[in-house]
Formats: C-alpha cells, sequence, structure tokens
C-alpha cells in the first residue's frame, strides 16, 4: 500500500497542520465509521459481559453452546477444503488454458455471491426436502440431509463457493504460464511443476481466499436457518445458537456466543489486512471480495 | 490480464475447442470444475427455476401479486436501493478521506470499514437490534425526537446501509488512489475553485467505480437476511422482507410458493444489475465521444 500523498487544494499538508476542510471530512468520517461500524462491535461485548464474567462463562460453557460450536468447526472443516479445492482447479483450467465457454463458467462460478442466502438454503430444499425432487427416494433409503449436518454443509458450500476461485483466477492470470512451461521443458512432471512452481507462487493469496472462505462459513445464518431445522445440540451451528437463545429472550447467553462470533471476524480482520499489507504484490488485491 | 491466445498455436486435435498448450491438466481441472458446479451450482439453480411451475403460469402469477409477497417485495427492493443511495455519498466521505488525508489512525479505520464483511450477519443483527430498540443507546436518543428505529421500516433501512458501505468504499479507494493528481493541478491553475474541481473532475472520473459499488451494495441489500430480520420486526406487510417470506413459506411446506419468490428475487437482482452494467457502458462510450 502506497501512502497517499495528503491534498487539500492540491497543496500538500503536514499530518500536524490540517486545514479546516480536511479536519472536518476526517471527523466526519470517524463519526459515521464509529456510530455505524464500531458500535454494533462495542455492544456485542458490553452486552456479554453485561451480568458479569461469570455468566458469560457460563453461557459459553452450556452444552448446546459447546455442541454448536463443534458443528460450526466440522461444517467449516468440510465445505473450505472442498471449496479451496475447487478454486485451485477451476483456477488452473481457466487462467492457463484458452478455451471457448469461459466467460460463462466465470459468470457461473461468480453466481453465488449474488444469490440471497435464504435462496442458497431454498434450493437444497428444493432438491432434498421431504417434498423436494429427491425427498422420497431419501425417506425411503433413510437418509437425512436436510435438517441434519449434510444440509448444513451444502448450504454452507454454495454460499461460500467462489472465494479461493476469485482470489486466485485474476492472480494466476497475471502470472501467466512461463514458470510452468519452463519447469516442465527441464523435465518436471506435471505434479512437481504444480507442487514446486505454482503453489508457492499462489500462497499468499490462496491463504486469503481460505480465510476470507473460513470466516463466512463459520459465520453462515440465513442459507443453514432455512435448512437446521433449529434441532437444539443436533443442527445448530454457533450463528444459529445465538439466534435460538435470543428469540427465548436469554441475551446474555446471545451476546456471549456472538462474542465468540466476531472474535472470530475479529481475527479474520487482522490476519486479512496483515496479508494485504506484507503481501499485496502477491494478493492480486485490488480486486478484493 | 489474460495473455494473448498465441495465434500460430496448433488447435487441438481431440478438442477443437482448446488452444493447445504444453501445460498438463487441463481435461483433470476442467472435470473437477465442471462436476463441481454443476452438483454444488446447477443442479440447485436448475430445480429453483423449475418447481414454482408447478402452480402454472397464473399461479405464479398469484403467488407473487399477493399483497402479502408484493409488499415484501416492494419493501426489499425499495429499501435496498434507498440504501445504496445513502452509501454513496457516505463511501465518497470515506473513501476520499482515507485516500487523500494523512492522520493518525487512518490505517485501522481503513481496515474497520471491512468490518461489515467480517462480521457475521447474525452478530451484526442482534447488536444492531440492541442499539436501535427503543432502550437502545441510538433508540432512546431517536425515540425523544419521535423517531422508531429498531422494529420498522427505518430499522431494515439501517441495517441496510450498515452491510452496504464496504461495497461503496472499496470500489471508490482505488480509483481515487490512481486518480492523476496532474489533472486536478491543471484544473487549479485553469482557475477552477474546489467545488468546480470536485463536480467536473473527480466526480465524472468516479462515476464508473461509484456505479459499481452502489450496485453491488443493493444486490447485497436485496438478499441480506441475518443483519436484517432481528431488527426488523417482520410485521406481515410492513417490515417484512422478501427473503423471511422464503423462510416463512417453507415452513409452511409450500415449497412452490417459496421457490417463486426465490427465483422472482433472482430475476429482478440479475435484471436490474444488467440495467445497470448497461448505464456504466452508455457512461462509458459518452465519456469517450
Amino acid at each position: 500500500m502506497t501512502v497517499p500523498n495528503p491534498v487539500v487544494g492540491a497543496r500538500p499538508i503536514s499530518s500536524v497542520r490540517l486545514p479546516g476542510l480536511a479536519v472536518l471530512l476526517v471527523l466526519a468520517s470517524a463519526i459515521v465509521m464509529a456510530a455505524l461500524v464500531l458500535l454494533p462491535l462495542l455492544v456485542v461485548f458490553h452486552d456479554a459481559f453485561a451480568k458479569g464474567i461469570g455468566k458469560y462463562l457460563d453461557a459459553i460453557r452450556d452444552p448446546d453452546a459447546v455442541s454448536a460450536m463443534k458443528l460450526t468447526l466440522l461444517v467449516a472443516a468440510i465445505a473450505v477444503p472442498l471449496n479451496a479445492a475447487f478454486g485451485i482447479a477451476a483456477a488452473w483450467c481457466i487462467a492457463k488454458f484458452e478455451f471457448r465457454g469461459k466467460g460463462a463458467l466465470l459468470t457461473l462460478i461468480d453466481l453465488p455471491f449474488s444469490m440471497s442466502p435464504v435462496v442458497s438454503g431454498l434450493v437444497w430444499v428444493l432438491l432434498f426436502g421431504a417434498q423436494g425432487w429427491f425427498g422420497t427416494w431419501l425417506i425411503d433409503h433413510d437418509i437425512k440431509i436436510i435438517f441434519a449436518t449434510t444440509g448444513l454443509v451444502l448450504a454452507t458450500i454454495l454460499v461460500t463457493f467462489p472465494f479461493v476461485a476469485r482470489e486466485l483466477i485474476p492472480l494466476m492470470q497475471d502470472q501467466g504460464s512461463d514458470e510452468e512451461a519452463a519447469a516442465l521443458t527441464l523435465g518436471a512432471g506435471g505434479f512437481t511443476t504444480f507442487w514446486r512452481i505454482t503453489l508457492p507462487n499462489i500462497r499468499w493469496a490462496l491463504l486469503y481466499g481460505v480465510l476470507l472462505c473460513n470466516a463466512r462459513a463459520m459465520g453462515e445464518f440465513g442459507a443453514v436457518s432455512v435448512v437446521s431445522g433449529h434441532i437444539r445440540g443436533l443442527t445448530t451451528t454457533l450463528p444459529l445458537h445465538v439466534e435460538v437463545l435470543y428469540n427465548d429472550y436469554d441475551f446474555v447467553g446471545a451476546f456471549a456466543a456472538a462474542s465468540l462470533l466476531a472474535s472470530l471476524g475479529l481475527i479474520t480482520l487482522v490476519l486479512k489486512t496483515g496479508l494485504e499489507w506484507r503481501h499485496a504484490g502477491e494478493l492480486a488485491a485490488n480486486r478484493r471480495h | 490480464m489474460t495473455a494473448p491466445a498465441i495465434p500460430a498455436a496448433p488447435i487441438h486435435a481431440r478438442r477443437p475447442w482448446v488452444v493447445h498448450s504444453i501445460l498438463p491438466g487441463f481435461g483433470l481441472s476442467l472435470g473437477i470444475t465442471l462436476a463441481y458446479l454443476g452438483a454444488i451450482v446447477v443442479l440447485p439453480l436448475v430445480a429453483l427455476a423449475i418447481r414454482p411451475w408447478e402452480l402454472g403460469l397464473d399461479g405464479v402469477w398469484r403467488a407473487l401479486t399477493a399483497p402479502r409477497v408484493a409488499a415484501a417485495l416492494r419493501l426489499s427492493f425499495g429499501l435496498s436501493a434507498l440504501a445504496a443511495l445513502l452509501n454513496a455519498p457516505l463511501g465518497m466521505l470515506l473513501a476520499w478521506t482515507l485516500t487523500r488525508y494523512e492522520f493518525p489512525g487512518r490505517r485501522i479505520l481503513d481496515a474497520l470499514v471491512d468490518l461489515p464483511f467480517a462480521l457475521p450477519t447474525a452478530v451484526a443483527g442482534i447488536a444492531l437490534t440492541a442499539i436501535y430498540a427503543p432502550n437502545g443507546p441510538l433508540g432512546s436518543l431517536a425515540a425523544k425526537l419521535g423517531l422508531k428505529t429498531a422494529y420498522s421500516p427505518l430499522g431494515i433501512f439501517i441495517a441496510l446501509v450498515f452491510i452496504g458501505l464496504p461495497f461503496v468504499v472499496r470500489s471508490l479507494q482505488p480509483v481515487l488512489q490512481e486518480l492523476d493528481r496532474e489533472v486536478e493541478e491543471a484544473a487549479t491553475t485553469l482557475g477552477a475553485n474546489a467545488l468546480q474541481r470536485a463536480v467536473r473532475v473527480i466526480l465524472p472520473a468516479l462515476a464508473p467505480a461509484l456505479i459499481s459499488g452502489i450496485s453491488l451494495a443493493f444486490a447485497r441489500a436485496v438478499g441480506e437476511y441475518g443483519s436484517v430480520v432481528f431488527i426488523a420486526g417482520n410485521l406481515p406487510g410492513k417490515t417484512e422482507i422478501a427473503p423471511l417470506l422464503i423462510v416463512i413459506k417453507l415452513e409452511q411446506y409450500d415449497y412452490a410458493g417459496a421457490a417463486a419468490v426465490g427465483l422472482a428475487m433472482v430475476v429482478i437482482s440479475f435484471g436490474s444489475l444488467a440495467a445497470i452494467n448497461w448505464l456504466q457502458l452508455l457512461l462509458a462510450r459518452r465519456g469517450k465521444a
């Protein structure tokens, strides 16, 4: 990141002597951010500890909360690696080869980003719900997808589908394939070439994509809410646990669970910002989100 | 960008739609990509596209024009458009201060812009509700002015502004950073005052990025569920958003009705995005003429 050249009326100014307009604008920005964005974060932690640290610890040690955390970790542990593997495969064929239909493929990969999370859950119910296309067959064979972990995983995969692919594709397109071609002509095999040349070139972008994918996977609410059925201790992920408690007027419990998710968001934000500062050149970071 | 296809490259004998490359793994990576994409994105979307029509054409029409559904669609799309429009000045303010001034805490403020992305939606939802509820810190303030924030359309609007803000800021920042200072300086030496520079020089350069930021914020807001559903109040016909209606219809096992609303949301979203793209193209052409 380059330090921008401070300009007011095209005159460089020092950070100490900000003229009137600049002070006004900086102040206005700070107020907007504090009231609109920072306040919700503070409220989460404030309300979580509103009845003291003891009640907070009780809330996050509650068996339902613990099983919600485990389920959230399990769902992310399945969804994120699958989407990462897909992202690498998609980026390899799109960035390294020229073929017809590439534009359509890119549009399809981006599609889940512009769908409502609720629709991303709905589509699985249409397929596997009791009255879905495969509903009767699944009941006959005693397989549960909706209102079970499989449904949560499918909904999460769909919502987080593009994250890794979208980070990798523009970067690998920029990098071209000269280095891989050189390795191949020197006698390296395809796998060696990928492992020794491509992977090191894309590792930071891959990490960045996985980070964003994981944060969304663990924090997803709308899509999993549709397929979960909200069975306490069984199909409630952490965000759904927050909802259940909140609707029961257990606000300390809800905000305690929310504070864990907020911490996850904060850690992600810190790691992401760190990556952007240190490895800006290897991230294609101007195409964020 | 993509390396241009070398014209002399031989066309693949078995796959005439692929430009030959010495890199391996095209078949494998494309195979994985298509299989995964088909199972996770295409098949579910086909279900969404087909399912509503079991109601028949006028059944779908009746489902969508039922007063409760029509009101929810109007509310979701109307408030999303308003929120995206408010995000324009707020986003310009933040993008401008973050790129043009150097002040203590600038990098932290910059990182905080992503907080609405990083905070799981359910967490943002209950936190915003706590803030804007009649007894909350800002809600009580608004109540003194006679304004009802939480459990009213205004509350939904605030939540949508919250989640849309980063889209506009992040779209504008790179453009503002790369905007040629010399053009602004030239305008100054030619006698343009600050207002003229802003309206005649900076705004036209920002317009395409601004439009795409607004449309991204709009698309996200239309489908948003978690951060809205707690603050909305969910009164049928008054503060009930379209995604919530899908959830309610699914709970009543009205799959076709839910799919009809979902399909309508996808179609209207895509329609408006396409219209915005077209507008942008028109603007770009005018800029060149």
